[in-house]
């Protein structure tokens, strides 16, 4: 009686072990900011033609450059006379869905890359990074142009793109400390158990890298979306009039003396989005850590 | 008397070394163990003592072939595992495994320690997952842990309680063997020995049988019913403990008795305070590996190898000064 | 000259994060004579490193903090000096030696250059005349060939090798007192020998005294003439070696003295232990600090923490039941050990 009373607690314990992961998410008052500040992003995409006061792309000659508060228009138009309100809160859509969607993409690949590279080592580990070597050589944007002229544009290749731009970052990030990692007792414990090598890499090797590549992820959503805007800027990104953040900030780069709202607008909604997200990453990579017991 | 469990002919791992010039081949290598021979019989404990260097831990770890061996054969139960495929490998290592000597290092630090006494479980598929969740609680029992303590992650433990964690995880697939590589070393003297009557109780309990290397020559000498010897990837001198605390032949081991710090401020020992450290594996000295350091040394030690020699009562050596008489 | 090197009073050593205070080391006490040797015992958290760290003033600050007591070093209070006359005593009054030899040297300067670097640091000589002096100290720690090694880097030494290194940087300057913390914990047996050998050797030609931090109390019994005693940062029993080796009196020390392993105890008969571990020193600690894992506890062992008490002349005893006039008898070992195996 007493042991099978103790085996339910046992299987307690992986509940309250998820539980307790959101728990401490919460309980960290910057990363429940960060949270809270990512909810908001997503849903402001999910439900824009709702939230939207304007079409976006509607352009009013009459109307053009008005400042923050006018009447009709929230935070004002840009030099086509469009909503920037509206514009803004489409444009999350694009953001976040190149945003999250590149640093998946590069992260998903790269961390495999880097897995296989740190783990199997020798000749893995050299042609590998190598060839991360050679695609980290070309600078960023040459990188993206090149493959939009290859794939064409659209939003899937601009995620792509930027997707690809961003693969021997983690590739490297999660290498190094999979070498590290690999390096432990516990590995070894592990090998000596009879385990096979996926499961000592999905079980072991990856959970105990996960915490420099989380803070990586995060910083590089920020780099995407800003890489976005400048394909946006050199036509290669989204096409005008489809309004993204990226897109907005260069508009509205060439009214900065008398208009500053125009960039300044785009530029906060990427500062709080950033910031956010960031949070949110430390947030999770401490609650993460069995040791922080928030 | 009945089949030796484990029996380990010739065992040799060389490691090859990397050249200083790119692109060529080196030819030396570090000879870590450099033919080893020894029998375990069931239920008995086997000492191996020796400085760093001396190739103990690569020892045990061909042993149950965690790193491949050179050359030699490793027969467990009649069967060679060196060169077994991979599956017969896994299926026959369940009986044979290890505990590891930095307690700190050898758990996972995101898994709960239930996962982690269960995982040798999952990974050989054996029972479904209830008969698990009591296959390590009865463990945690046996070790002297609690149920509550399955759902704690590792940093919550002491040094001592960790190793009872790796302790209950080479238990739960009831192995014939256990290959503890220095599990007590990192440990503090009380607990110490809470850890080493732990092992002495489970060996009666489970009728196991260990290989127990370890630096400390009073841990050795209390754990074990037979002790072998190693200097420089080679068995110097193995016997019963008796023979080998009482009736030491080698010098070596002489030298190694003689350095266990005094066990009260009146005692005036007898040093032998052997010259420099562990020579450099890659050159061994010729002859003797040990002649350099010896301070017995005559003439035959710089050029021939000596070969381990009966002495009775179960005893072997490998001197030249035993060839004499 | 007074024949009292260091003077020691109730130091005490917090540590501070966040909110909770670590009382690492709580009024530790003792004397230390020149040419005497002193050894700290303990396990790990006994607060024996804090100790050796903090008469050097160099535990890291923050979180460390020496929140009270005295270091009297030849009559001069350590802890009121500049942090410039501070590191002129470290060095060249006092140094220290650490338990990891490799990561205690840099390993990208020669040996030689680390030690001529704290010849020069401390006494104002030409680059040549450190030099003679680096390579006269390579040779005096028993280092062979010292002129060729003095051009070597760390790596290229043995763990022994840089331990005498380590040793010769030490003693460069002559120092009244060396702090060594673990120093053979990492080294095999026959170096420890050797070490230990080199090190009583030294001694006597330098006249420096020494602080032997050690959890192994063969070290103590091998170079030390007192003994301090440490638990969860309290000393609970301080004297000469000869007097806690023959009439030990805490029961902490008996347990101590009793796990050791030793060519005594008989072939299957199950090692004396201390049941449980070492307190949380972030917690509170009302009463004895060992009284959780001692077998001999009364009430007022949970409520009041003992003073040191000098029960005999020169044997300092922190036990409610071990003063001049009342003396707690030692339980017989065979039947301690069978109610710990039980329990």
């Amino acid at each position: 009686m007493a042991e099978s009373q103790a085996i339910l607690q046992a299987s307690d314990v992986v509940e309250t072990n998820e539980r307790s992961l959101f728990k401490k998410l919460i309980r960290n008052r910057f990363a429940a900011f960060g949270l809270f500040i990512m909810l908001l992003l997503i849903l402001t995409a999910i439900f824009a033609p709702i939230l939207a006061t304007h079409s976006p792309d509607k352009m009013n000659v009459t109307k053009t450059l008005l400042g923050i508060g006018a009447e009709g228009h929230l935070l004002g138009t840009d030099n086509y006379g469009r909503d920037i309100f509206s514009r803004l809160v489409y444009g999350a859509r694009i953001s976040i869905l190149v945003g999250l969607g590149a640093v998946l993409f590069g992260a998903v690949i790269g961390s495999l890359l880097g897995v296989i590279a740190g783990y199997f080592g020798g000749k893995f580990d050299s042609i590998i990074m190598r060839i991360m070597d050679g695609l980290s050589a070309f600078p960023f944007i040459l990188l993206a142009i090149t493959l939009m002229s290859v794939l064409g544009q659209g939003l899937l290749n601009v995620i792509i793109a930027i997707g690809i731009g961003n693969i021997p970052g983690f590739a490297r990030v999660v290498r190094g400390q999979v070498l590290s990692v690999k390096q432990s007792e516990y590995i070894e414990v592990t090998r000596s158990l009879g385990a096979k090598h996926g499961r000592i890499i999905f079980h072991h090797v990856l959970p105990n890298s996960i915490a420099p590549l989380i803070v990586y992820a995060t910083m590089s959503i920020a780099g995407a979306i800003i890489s976005e805007a400048s394909l946006s800027f050199l036509g290669l990104g989204v096409q005008p009039p489809t309004a993204s953040w990226g897109s907005m900030l260069q508009d509205g780069k060439n009214f900065l003396v008398l208009n500053p709202h125009m960039a300044t607008i785009p530029g906060l909604a990427i500062l709080i989005t950033v910031v956010g997200i960031n949070l949110f990453g430390d947030g999770l990579r401490d609650a993460l850590d069995p040791k922080m017991k928030v | 008397m009945s089949e030796p469990l484990l029996k380990v002919r010739d065992l040799r791992k060389y490691f090859p070394i990397d050249s200083p010039i790119p692109f060529k081949r080196s030819n030396q290598s570090v000879k870590a163990v450099d033919g080893v021979s020894f029998d375990v019989m069931p239920g008995e404990t086997l000492g191996v003592v020796g400085e760093s260097g001396c190739g103990k831990s690569t020892m045990a770890r061909l042993v149950n072939q965690l790193i491949p061996p050179s050359s030699g054969t490793v027969e467990f139960r009649g069967e060679n595992l060196v060169g077994m495929d991979a599956k017969k490998l896994r299926e026959t290592r369940k009986s044979i495994q290890m505990v590891f000597q930095d307690p700190y290092a050898s758990l996972d630090p995101r898994k709960t320690v239930g996962e982690l006494i269960a995982e040798p479980l999952v990974i050989h598929r054996i029972g479904d997952k209830a008969s698990q969740k009591k296959r390590v609680l009865e463990l945690l029992e046996v070790v002297g842990l609690s149920h509550y303590h399955a759902k704690r992650y590792p940093y919550e433990f002491s040094g001592g309680q960790r190793q009872r964690i790796n302790i209950a995880r080479a238990l739960v697939l009831n192995p014939d063997i256990i290959i503890c590589d220095e599990p007590v070393s990192a440990l503090d003297v009380s607990v110490q020995a809470q850890v080493i009557n732990l092992l002495k109780e489970l060996q009666r309990d489970y009728n196991l049988t260990y290989i127990f290397i370890s630096h400390d020559l009073n841990v050795v000498r209390y754990m074990c019913d037979r002790i072998a010897v190693m200097y420089l990837g080679k068995i110097v001198e193995m016997g019963t403990y008796k023979e080998i605390y009482e009736n030491p032949k080698h010098p070596y081991t002489k030298a190694l008795l003689s350095a266990i710090p005094k066990e009260s401020p009146h005692d005036n020992k007898e040093r032998i305070i052997l010259k420099d450290a562990v020579p450099n594996p890659i050159n061994p000295p010729t002859g003797c590996h040990f002649h350099e350091r010896c301070p017995y040394m005559m003439d035959i030690c710089s050029t021939k190898i000596p070969q381990l020699m009966d002495t009775g009562n179960g005893h072997i050596a490998s001197c030249h000064l035993l060839e004499e008489n | 000259m007074s024949n009292e090197l260091l003077k020691v009073e109730n130091l005490e050593v917090q540590f501070k994060s966040g909110s909770t205070v670590t009382k690492a080391v709580n009024g530790v006490s003792f004397t230390l004579n020149r040419k005497e040797n002193i050894g700290i015992v303990g396990e790990s958290g006994s607060g024996k490193s804090v100790t050796a760290t903090s008469l050097l003033r160099l535990i890291p600050s923050p979180p460390g903090h020496i929140s009270g007591g005295k270091i009297l070093f030849e009559g001069k209070d350590l802890l009121t000096l500049s942090d410039k006359e501070m590191r002129d005593i470290r060095g060249n009054d006092i140094s220290m030696i650490f338990q990891d030899p490799l990561t205690s040297l840099n390993p990208v300067f020669t040996v030689g250059d680390q030690i001529m670097e704290s010849i020069k640091l401390h006494q104002k000589v030409s680059k040549k005349e450190a030099k003679q002096k680096a390579i006269q100290m390579l040779q005096l720690v028993g280092i062979p060939a010292p002129e060729k090694r003095l051009n070597m880097y760390p790596h290229e030494f043995s763990g022994g090798m840089r331990q005498r290194v380590m040793i010769a940087i030490a003693l460069s300057c002559n120092p009244k007192l060396l702090i060594a913390d673990e120093p053979t914990t990492a080294l095999d047996v026959t170096v420890q020998a050797q070490i230990l050998e080199l090190m009583k050797k030294l001694q006597d030609e330098f006249n420096t005294s020494i602080i032997m931090i050690t959890h192994d109390l063969g070290v103590v019994w091998e170079i030390c003439h007192k003994v301090l005693v440490m638990y969860a940062g309290n000393v609970i029993e301080y004297g000469t070696v000869e007097e806690i080796h023959d009439h030990p009196m805490h029961p902490y020390t008996w347990g101590l003295l009793d796990s050791q392993i030793t060519e005594n105890i008989e072939d299957h008969e199950m090692l004396t232990t201390i049941p449980g571990s070492p307190p949380d020193l972030r917690q509170e600690i009302k009463g004895c600090p060992f009284a959780p894992r001692c077998s001999y506890t009364q009430d007022i062992c949970f409520s009041k923490a003992p003073e040191m008490v000098e029960v005999k002349e020169k044997h300092f005893v922190a036990c409610h039941f071990q003063t001049k006039e009342n003396r707690l008898n030692r339980k017989e070992r065979s039947t301690h050990v069978r109610a710990v195996v039980k329990s």
